[in-house]
């Protein structure tokens, strides 16, 4: 039992994911899917970053009375990973732009009503 | 001196070509920049792959700092030959491209844009074959997504808006779950490193852990390949992205990711783990069977043309994994051959398709009537390459689908051999209703200057050097047969 709440960082980002996830599944407007693949991405960070996490452990640079230290790769790892997910957010929210200059719409029922017109 | 440092030229000369373009912005030298760049580019992969041939694989450490701590490329004989497949494909649409896309972005005066998200891209996919380190693997996907999401939306049609949309949202979350994979297979391990992990996973296979980054991993991988039924985001993308887009990531961007799935479930995971324990044929094949023929059903059913070639690919894709599903030497061969033999005819199909874009505009197939006498040669190229599809003897395409039947009856599995020469045929039919419009039909009655003329030699040339190369490497199959079945015996772990 113990065990389980103690490792609460990782029920948060299985929270995190499906909710993410369920965003981008079930929501229409394009603006709220690129939010839910944010917040879908965030919860890998967090997974990652967790797993860093050396109980007891301080910031990995050698000094005098410390043992222990917490693994920085992970960290360094989503960093790049958050370069990555800023980035994409960035397109994803150009493309909504340009759609919504074409569309007059974000909602994607209507941008499918319209292309099953055209 | 230079000779050792080839691995990573071949990431960094397109990385630097493209921020170059857009320093140098004017039209022409943009242009030319790019073409040299992706020739300098396919010489490197072409020598990298002559040195792999005579000496063995090779480990290039980068910064110096040696594996598994720093970052390793390494060549070895099958990410060599995808190398080539890619690079070479790249060179010769860029080549192709100037005419084409003076034609297709005419809203986009600012072409240096164009080519600077084509160079990238094609330092992501040339980075995903050449990298062993799973993170980096993860990174140079979405360099090469990213890129590919900006090419597509450049089509003149709307709806290429929102196909790139769906496609990022795809992509994007194939990429997350591989992320998901590799972070809980560092969990385990300790680190990212494909040869390192190889070894110390089999310490830790049975726990749980592994067995969910397994699933994360096939997942992810079958989003980015665009595997039945999670091709959704293909057909879209393909029929509405500028011609030289399609042409360019129909040959390479589903490829590389079928390189990818190679690389995670032989290489990482191990031959035994994956089919022997996890049964990863089982659900590989009936997949890969139900895309191969609904996905040419439907293409049987389509208008527009681009669209039809588009869903083709994802049969196609079918093929690919059918051949590694088998997991026998002849069933890896024939995967891994269709893999650069379908790379060459489906870029030769929609260059063609780029070539009719560019005189008539449009692709629907009542576009289409008699093209065969107003575009002889485009009409003939895309006969040629659809002969390959259809997997006529004498093209690539009987190569392929020779080693995919051998291996199906290898095994006893003689209905899938059946269902194979099934979808053969509707391919024949899909190809030859385009056939019939453009030779059996009077060409639409335009008059004077209006009337449709065969496309100039620049957009020929380069397409007529892909339909040679069906025919050489359909008759000749020492180079993409022998390497291939030397990558599969290496990938079963059979070979010396």
């Amino acid at each position: 039992m113990m065990e389980t709440i103690g490792l609460y960082n990782y029920w948060v980002v299985v929270v995190l994911m499906m909710t993410g996830f369920y965003i981008v599944v079930a929501r229409d407007n394009l603006i709220k899917k690129v939010i839910g693949l944010s917040i879908f991405q965030t919860s890998v960070f967090l997974l990652f970053i967790s797993v860093g996490k050396v109980e007891g452990g301080t910031a990995p640079i050698i000094a005098e009375g410390f043992e222990v230290y917490s693994n920085p790769l992970p960290g360094v790892l989503i960093l790049t990973a958050i370069v990555v997910g800023v980035a994409t957010t960035a397109v994803a929210l150009g493309l909504v732009v340009r759609i919504n200059e074409e569309y007059g719409t974000i909602e994607e029922t209507e941008i499918h009503r319209q292309d099953a017109e055209a | 001196m230079i000779e050792n440092h080839l691995p990573i030229l071949q990431i960094l000369v397109p990385l630097i070509a493209a921020p170059l373009c857009l320093l140098l912005r004017n039209r022409v030298a943009v242009t030319a920049l790019a073409i040299a760049a992706t020739w300098v580019t396919f010489a490197i992969s072409v020598a990298l792959m002559a040195t792999v041939l005579q000496q063995g694989p090779i480990s290039y450490e980068l910064g110096g700092w040696a594996p598994p701590w720093g970052i390793e490329y390494r060549v070895d004989i099958l990410s060599g030959f995808v190398l080539v497949l890619v690079s070479g494909i790249g060179a010769l649409v860029a080549t192709w491209s100037p005419t084409s896309i003076s034609v297709e972005l005419p809203r986009y005066e600012r072409h240096y844009l164009f080519y600077c998200a084509y160079l990238l891209c094609l330092t992501g996919l040339l980075g995903i074959i050449i990298t062993g380190d799973m993170f980096n693997v993860f990174v140079f996907l979405e360099i090469s997504a990213l890129s590919s999401y900006v090419l597509i939306s450049m089509g003149q049609d709307r709806r290429a808006l929102t196909a790139a949309y769906s496609y990022l949202i795809m992509g994007t979350l194939g990429a997350t779950f591989i992320l998901i994979g590799i972070g809980l297979l560092y969990i385990m391990t300790g680190t990212l490193n494909m040869a390192d992990l190889a070894v110390r996973l089999q310490g830790v296979i049975d726990t749980r852990t592994v067995i969910v980054a397994f699933a994360f991993l096939i997942v992810g991988v079958s989003l980015k390949m665009a595997l039945f039924p999670l091709h959704l985001w293909l057909p879209n993308a393909y029929a509405y992205a500028p011609s030289a887009v399609t042409a360019f990531l129909a040959a390479t961007a589903t490829k590389v990711s079928v390189y990818l799935l190679l690389r995670f479930f032989f290489t990482v995971f191990g031959y035994g783990f994956a089919f022997d324990r996890m049964q990863l044929w089982i659900f590989l094949m009936p997949l890969a069977l139900i895309g191969i023929v609904t996905a040419s059903l439907v293409a049987v059913f389509q208008n527009n043309i681009k669209r039809m070639l588009a869903y083709s690919s994802v049969a196609q894709i079918g093929y690919m994994v059918l051949g590694i599903s088998f997991a026998s030497v002849s069933g890896l061969t024939g995967g891994i051959v269709h893999l650069f033999n379908h790379g060459l005819m489906k870029c030769a199909l929609f260059l063609a398709m780029g070539c009719i874009v560019y005189r008539c505009g449009s692709v629907h197939i009542d576009e289409m009537r008699g093209l065969g006498r107003t575009m002889p040669w485009t009409m003939a190229a895309f006969v040629a390459g659809g002969l390959s599809l259809i997997g006529v003897p004498m093209t690539v395409g009987f190569i392929s689908k020779w080693y995919l039947v051998k291996a199906a009856l290898e095994q006893g599995l003689w209905p899938v051999a059946v269902l194979i020469l099934f979808s053969s045929l509707l391919a024949a039919v899909y190809i030859w209703r385009v056939v019939e419009v453009a030779y059996f039909e009077e060409p639409s009655a335009v008059e004077g200057e209006g009337s449709i003329r065969e496309a100039p030699l620049s957009l020929l040339i380069p397409m007529w050097v892909l339909v040679v190369a069906i025919f050489y490497f359909g008759v000749t199959t020492k180079f993409t047969a022998g390497i291939a079945q030397q990558a599969a015996e290496s990938l079963l772990g059979v070979a010396p």
